[in-house]
């Protein structure tokens, strides 16, 4: 067990610092960051003693040292673009766009289900095929052209819903601040949030509808029905609860997508969230801010990653007794 | 001996079309009506973009031929609509069916040879893995692994991002289109490598290439001759749904500003250029680009899911 939980720790700590180097490589030699920092009258003396000065002199291993040492504190120097430190705007934009990730997650997960459920249970109606065909049409459809569609239709045709930014935020502490507790707050969410969940929805749809479709022919749920029991306790009571497995971590594996897709529904929505950050910095060629969004995003799917891989540790015995036969 | 030259020679065409109408495939291919429109639509899209230049009723890009006063022109069954702009004008005077068809013949020639690329990565490590085993295949395996957890629009993303700005910018947008290939093509190879790799590990142990090592072919002929014509199939499925994959990859990217520039604009191009005038109600400059990127992906998509039907219905 432990040797299995340390194995995988170790994985993801390679994993970062395989990107760790790559955005390392890229801050130090993509351009001169000298260049970058100093102004047009600069001496060669000057650069040169800027460059003493950052370390930019000593041998790659403790440049690069020095440089996880301070990513692992949360230090990714100063924006070339927008002169402050990365650290603060990416800690403003965090909560944007995990608000955005959240709302999504659950609105995949509380029409995924049912949906699922109801096309698993009732396979033949017309209303199934419905869902089903439009589910096929939304993996189809690209993000972006959604979140057009729905601005569109939403914001300039019923002119009902906003069609940019997060509305009225609130501070709550510091710099994290919250859509949640104002009106054009919630308003300003709803687009994007479908956006997003969209693809996520088809795809929880699918797998619990797969699973229901499975878990109904097994011979328990046979016995459920000899013994007399409702539908409603054998759908829900029995044959839900084992679909449920594999839909929690399908989700929890897509929650790093929805941190990736959230770039996409950022920019066509102006939300002010890292996505949008990241998109900017890629225009303007903002190396710090590349960079420690490359980091950042590594760490969010290495942490989902290895969080899931423990819980199927946790949730299925067999995997331990195999380990421990290996081993020993 | 001149009884009916044409279908009763082997090889001849006649001979060709009746064994084409008499296989399965073909069989399958008639009996699926959505198919068929969907390659009939591919079809369509295909010839207008390879013959773009001259089907064209407008040279889009042709600064000479752009008339300013022309801008905006909705499309033709709308009021101030002209039969001269089938589906309207954009903000600079240019025939949005025109750019679409230069539009679609960008996209496809990124996704094509996105797709390409992925194959030429994955199939040539998918097969070395599989038939030389040992540390090189734990590596390669091991990083597709890594790479598979992440969705590929985010590493075409990432790749796309860093590619940029290590070029110089005078360079940018020249090099869009080879950039976009390239992180696209980066995305994407992890599924190729992993089924040529088990398909190789397969054909290894078989008794043909056992002969072909003990006569003393040399590994790389063996690759090459006998384990990658024999794994090859089940990649060409999924490159059909690759290329609508990496056609949206392309649209993502470019509508995000950081793919195909405005000058050569592909259908993501498009629809962002087109984006900025939704809210002044000149809808159609975004919204046709956006209906021919579905109407594309979709087909190929479709297309894509009755091959993988037809010749691997284990997959489904």
């Amino acid at each position: 067990m432990v040797l299995y939980v340390l194995k995988r720790v170790l994985q993801a700590a390679g994993v970062m610092l395989f990107v760790a180097f790559i955005s390392f490589v890229l801050f130090n030699y993509v351009g001169d960051p000298v260049n970058n920092m100093v102004g047009q009258e600069a001496t060669i003396e000057d650069r040169e003693a800027l460059r003493e000065r950052l370390g930019l002199n000593d041998p790659v291993v403790v440049q690069f040292s020095r440089f996880v040492a301070h990513a692992l504190e949360g230090h990714f120097g100063i924006s070339y673009r927008l002169q402050r430190p990365v650290k603060d705007l990416i800690a403003e934009r965090l909560p944007a766009t995990l608000e955005l990730v959240f709302s999504s997650a659950i609105l995949a997960l509380a029409l995924g289900i049912p949906l699922g459920i109801y096309t698993g249970l009732h396979r033949d109606t017309w209303l199934s095929r419905l869902i089903l065909s439009s589910s096929l049409a939304g993996v189809s459809l690209p993000t972006f052209v959604i979140g057009i569609l729905l601005i569109y239709v939403f914001s300039v045709s019923l002119n009902l819903l906003p069609s940019y930014g997060r509305g009225e935020v609130v501070q709550i502490t510091g710099s994290w601040s919250t859509g949640f507790l104002t009106v054009s707050g919630w308003k300003a969410i709803i687009l994007p949030s479908i956006t997003l969940c969209l693809y996520q929805l088809t795809l929880i749809l699918r797998i619990v509808r797969a699973e229901m479709m499975e878990v109904l022919l097994t011979d328990y749920i046979k016995f459920a029905r000899a013994r007399g029991l409702t539908d409603r306790a054998i759908n829900f009571g029995h044959a839900l609860k084992n679909t449920l497995v594999p839909v929690i971590t399908v989700t929890g594996l897509q929650i790093g997508s929805l941190i990736a897709f959230s770039i996409i529904t950022e920019t066509v929505f102006q939300w002010p969230g890292m996505g949008f950050l990241f998109i900017q910095a890629v225009h303007f060629a903002d190396v710090p801010i590349m960079a420690a969004y490359m980091v950042l995003v590594a760490l969010f799917f290495v942490i989902i990653n290895l969080i899931v891989d423990l819980l199927y540790f946790v949730v299925d015995p067999r995997l331990r007794i195999e380990r421990t036969v290996t081993i020993g | 001996m001149t009884i009916n030259r044409t279908s009763g020679r082997k090889g001849g065409f006649g001979h060709w079309v009746r064994q084409v109408a008499d296989h399965d495939v073909f069989y399958s291919f008639t009996r699926s009506p959505v198919t068929m429109l969907a390659a009939f639509t591919t079809f369509v899209i295909v010839f207008a973009s390879i013959f773009a230049p001259w089907l064209t009723p407008h040279d889009p890009f042709n600064p000479a031929s752009l008339d300013l006063m022309e801008a905006f022109t909705p499309p033709v069954w709308l009021e101030d609509g002209t039969w001269k702009y089938p589906l309207g004008t954009d903000d600079q005077g240019r025939d949005i069916l025109s750019t679409i068809m230069f539009g679609n013949r960008i996209s496809l020639i990124v996704g094509f040879f996105a797709v390409l690329l992925s194959m030429l990565i994955g199939i040539t490590l998918g097969t070395v893995s599989g038939y030389v085993g040992g540390w090189f295949d734990v590596v390669t395996m091991r990083l597709a692994d890594a790479q598979l957890t992440v969705p590929p629009i985010l590493i075409a993303l990432l790749v796309d991002g860093v590619a940029r700005t290590t070029l110089p910018r005078e360079l940018q947008e020249e090099m869009a289109i080879y950039v976009l290939i390239f992180s696209i093509g980066i995305a994407a190879w992890p599924q190729y490598a992993r089924v040529t790799r088990s398909g190789a590990m397969v054909e290894r142990n078989k008794e043909y290439i056992a002969a072909a090592r003990i006569i003393g072919i040399h590994p790389v002929r063996i690759m090459l001759g006998h384990i990658v014509p024999n794994v090859m199939g089940p990649t060409l499925v999924m490159a059909t749904i690759g290329v609508a994959l990496a056609i949206i990859i392309e649209a993502t990217l470019s509508f995000l500003g950081v793919g195909v520039p405005p000058t050569t604009p592909s259908l993501g191009t498009l629809i962002r250029i087109g984006n900025d005038f939704l809210f002044s109600g000149e809808w159609w400059i975004t919204i046709f680009p956006a209906v021919a990127l579905v109407v594309l992906v979709l087909s190929v998509n479709l297309i894509g899911d009755w091959l993988r039907d037809t010749f691997n219905p284990k997959l489904r």
